[in-house]
């Protein structure tokens, strides 16, 4: 069966500044869909509320999985459920070791039912297959004992959120501006990692600025976010209208829209 | 001779403190009276066959201990009642060479505890102390071959008497503090460790101290003398099981480090909920010599400890790591305190705390430099990680400088479990019980990984079971 991950006139405030104004979106396994759209217009908030950032209030609308309401699961029940967001800002967790932490995702994904204290993935069969990702991936194997981003550079935090991807293999992945701060070649790596775990097994929602990302892993949808809304769905195209002129000619097309966007940045601008 | 038998109901199981269980006791072979006089103090020293001048170095002591008040700072020790405490227990005639000359209930508590079995993969020698007195010593043929002493002090008090009196209550004498006075007065057991010049020990020596019967104060007095050159590194470790009423834990350890020796103790203090932890230890080292402190203290209910370094001559190092982990109803007041009192020396401390449950955490630590200690060195560096909002955790630094001519750093931070660390882990899967104790893991790892290998399985260990059930 095809899953299918549905975003239904999502609101969302975070303490209590409304940021996502209808939200609707539906991804199935084995689409890749692009999210773009200028700063500040929500794309990361969509991100944090699909895999269920506690921060991120949920006003209105609903978000289903199969039909399952994700509303009151945490984030770890979203990841067991195979959802996955490779973050913008990779968060640093000293003193935990990649290959540790690691493990214990990886058991608790493939086994939702995993309670705590419950034995782990062999450590053979996880070694093997770590080994095997983070090859595909250029890491070094010593990568695997140092602290979870923990004086990474850049480069490598964005290659460590798709080595996470690779081996928790979720049903959708999310990848939160993976291509921003990386040079051409690791943005290759990157890509490439993504169009080796993308298939048929695995539904993509790629938000970036940048056409690079999405010249690689090329997306059969592309949405325009402005001021808390999908406001246009295209393919390949529009993507590239984007990518030469801008956000203005979306603007143009949804005047109210952008009105509202330049009302927000007034009062911010006027609070700054 | 009063032998009471404690095996009521345990009906007061305190969470999950797994080493809690306790032997009868009705086969003790002495006990004390309950409560403190001289009458008592001669007594214990009697029963030890002690030479003059350790009875009078304990009468004396005990003068000191009824002169000095009661510290009014650190942890509350108003429910402390000194006439409420059996000082001297003796539960076995004699110390075994091998475990099976140890008492069958007694070994099996090892046994339990997991002791001879660790001897057997990476000790060099262990001592267990049961109550008062060292049940069991060990220590390998090569090293006693080679000159090292590792003994009680009991025993060292009767074979290396010069020895013993050169050093005994010179790096804390009596009058030091209050608990040191009891301690020096009612001492009993200890290890006493020599190495000779030159000598290393490979693998670390232990101690096992262990309070099985209720009311209890076990009061052991440790020596460790490491000579020019050589090196050691000393493990202890305490448990005891859960009574209503609360037992007393003063020790006192001395530690002389001779030039360009080196010296590394550890502790994983792991008592249970009701125990006081009132310890002094202290450390001389000479030049160019290195003194370590690895301080891990989880149980108890009011542990108040702060590892010295005295840095005596130019290029002494001192180093203190030390972690707190403080849940409901305890308070960890612990520290370190480094004196500089020569040119050319340097110290550092690192301190951990983690509040949680409600429980209490307190660094205080002090850096002294005297006059004429001129480019000395030190860096303290203090974190505290609190879980929950019905925690707390104070920072007491005090630095008393009297020279221009030094480098003195201290950092502080105080952070609770950071949310986004949270949602990090938990978007992979982990739950929040999982994601937290690893976050919590994770912050005393720098520690944890100074600490041999199975000490450190260990550490994680009861750190898991610390956090278990403490979310949601």
């Amino acid at each position: 069966m095809t899953s299918v991950l549905r975003i239904e006139d999502l609101h969302v405030s975070v303490e209590g500044k409304s940021i996502l104004k209808g939200v609707n979106l539906e991804i199935k396994q084995g689409e890749i869909h692009a999210l773009m759209g200028p700063n500040g217009s929500g794309k990361s908030t969509l991100a944090y509320t699909l895999i269920g950032h506690p921060k991120y209030e949920v006003t209105r609308g609903k978000i289903e999985l199969d039909g399952k309401d994700l509303r009151d699961l945490d984030a770890s029940q979203r990841a067991r459920l195979g959802l996955f967001l490779a973050f913008q800002y990779p968060v640093t967790v000293p003193g935990v070791k990649v290959a540790d932490f690691l493990r214990h995702a990886v058991s608790n994904v493939r086994n939702p039912d995993r309670k705590d204290g419950e034995p782990l993935i062999s450590m053979r069969e996880f070694r093997k297959e770590l080994r095997q990702c983070m090859s595909e991936l250029g890491l070094e194997p010593e990568f695997a004992r140092r602290y979870l981003n923990d004086g990474f550079s850049g480069g490598e935090k964005k290659r460590m959120e798709i080595l996470q991807l690779a081996m928790l293999r979720p049903r959708f992945a999310i990848l939160d501006e993976t291509d921003s701060g990386l040079d051409s070649d690791a943005v290759k790596v990157v890509s490439e990692g993504v169009n080796r775990l993308a298939g048929p097994n695995m539904g993509v929602l790629i938000i970036t600025h940048h056409e690079r990302l999405r010249e690689f892993n090329r997306p059969h949808f592309t949405h325009v976010m402005l001021a808390g809304r999908i406001v246009e769905t295209g393919d390949a195209s529009l993507a590239h209208e984007l990518h030469e002129n801008g956000y203005a000619g979306v603007r143009a097309r949804h005047p109210e829209v952008a009105a509202e966007e330049n009302a927000e940045e007034g009062a911010m601008a006027a609070s700054a | 001779m009063a032998t009471e038998v404690t095996t009521e109901k345990s009906d007061i199981e305190l969470g999950e403190y797994k080493y809690g269980f306790r032997d009868p006791t009705d086969k003790y072979v002495f006990k004390s009276r309950k409560g403190l006089d001289a009458e008592v103090v001669q007594q214990i020293s009697e029963m030890k066959g002690e030479p003059d001048w350790m009875r009078q170095f304990r009468l004396q002591a005990l003068e000191v201990f009824f002169q000095k008040p009661m510290p009014q700072w650190g942890g509350d020790l108003s429910h402390l009642d000194f006439q409420d405490i059996y000082y001297y227990v003796k539960a076995s005639d004699r110390q075994g060479k091998t475990w099976d000359e140890v008492p069958e209930e007694i070994r099996k508590t090892y046994d339990r505890l997991g002791i001879p079995e660790a001897e057997k993969k990476y000790l060099a020698g262990v001592k267990a102390q049961y109550e008062s007195e060292v049940v069991y010593g060990s220590l390998r043929k090569e090293l006693s071959q080679r000159g090292v002493i590792f003994t009680d002090t009991d025993s060292a008090v009767r074979d290396y008497p010069d020895l013993v009196r050169e050093y005994f209550g010179t790096v804390i004498p009596p009058s030091d503090n209050k608990f040191a006075a009891l301690n020096s007065a009612v001492w009993s057991g200890g290890s006493f460790i020599y190495v000779p010049p030159g000598v290393h020990i490979e693998f670390p020596l232990q101690a096992y101290f262990r309070i099985n019967v209720e009311n209890m104060g076990q009061f052991e007095r440790t020596l460790i003398i490491v000579d020019e050159g050589a090196s050691v590194h000393y493990v202890e470790g305490c448990t005891a099981p859960i009574y209503r009423s609360e037992s007393l834990h003063s020790a006192v350890v001395e530690i002389v480090v001779k030039r360009g020796a080196r010296c590394r103790y550890s502790t994983i203090q792991n008592w249970s909920n009701n125990v006081y932890n009132l310890v002094t230890k202290r450390a001389v080292a000479y030049a160019d010599s290195l003194m370590e402190w690895v301080d891990g203290n989880l149980g108890s209910k009011v542990t108040m400890k702060y590892p010295a370094i005295y840095l005596m001559e130019p290029g002494a190092r001192g180093e203190t790591l030390s972690i707190a982990f403080a849940n409901k109803g305890q308070h960890q007041d612990a520290g370190a305190k480094m004196v500089h009192c020569a040119p050319h020396t340097s110290s550092r401390i690192i301190s951990k705390s983690i509040s949680k449950g409600g429980g209490r955490s307190s660094y205080r630590g002090l850096v002294k430099v005297v006059r004429g200690a001129r480019r000395c060195k030190s860096n303290v560096v203090c974190d505290a990680l609190i879980l929950d909002p019905q925690s707390r955790s104070d920072t007491y630094p005090y630095i008393e400088v009297e020279e221009d001519d030094v480098r003195i750093e201290h950092e502080a931070s105080v952070s609770k479990i950071a949310e986004e660390q949270l949602l990090y882990l938990m978007s992979r899967g982990l739950t929040e019980t999982e994601a937290s104790s690893m976050i919590v893991t994770g912050f005393v790892e720098p520690l944890v990984k100074e600490l041999p290998m199975e000490y450190a399985v260990e550490m994680n260990r009861l750190i898991e079971l610390q956090m278990e059930g403490s979310v949601g």
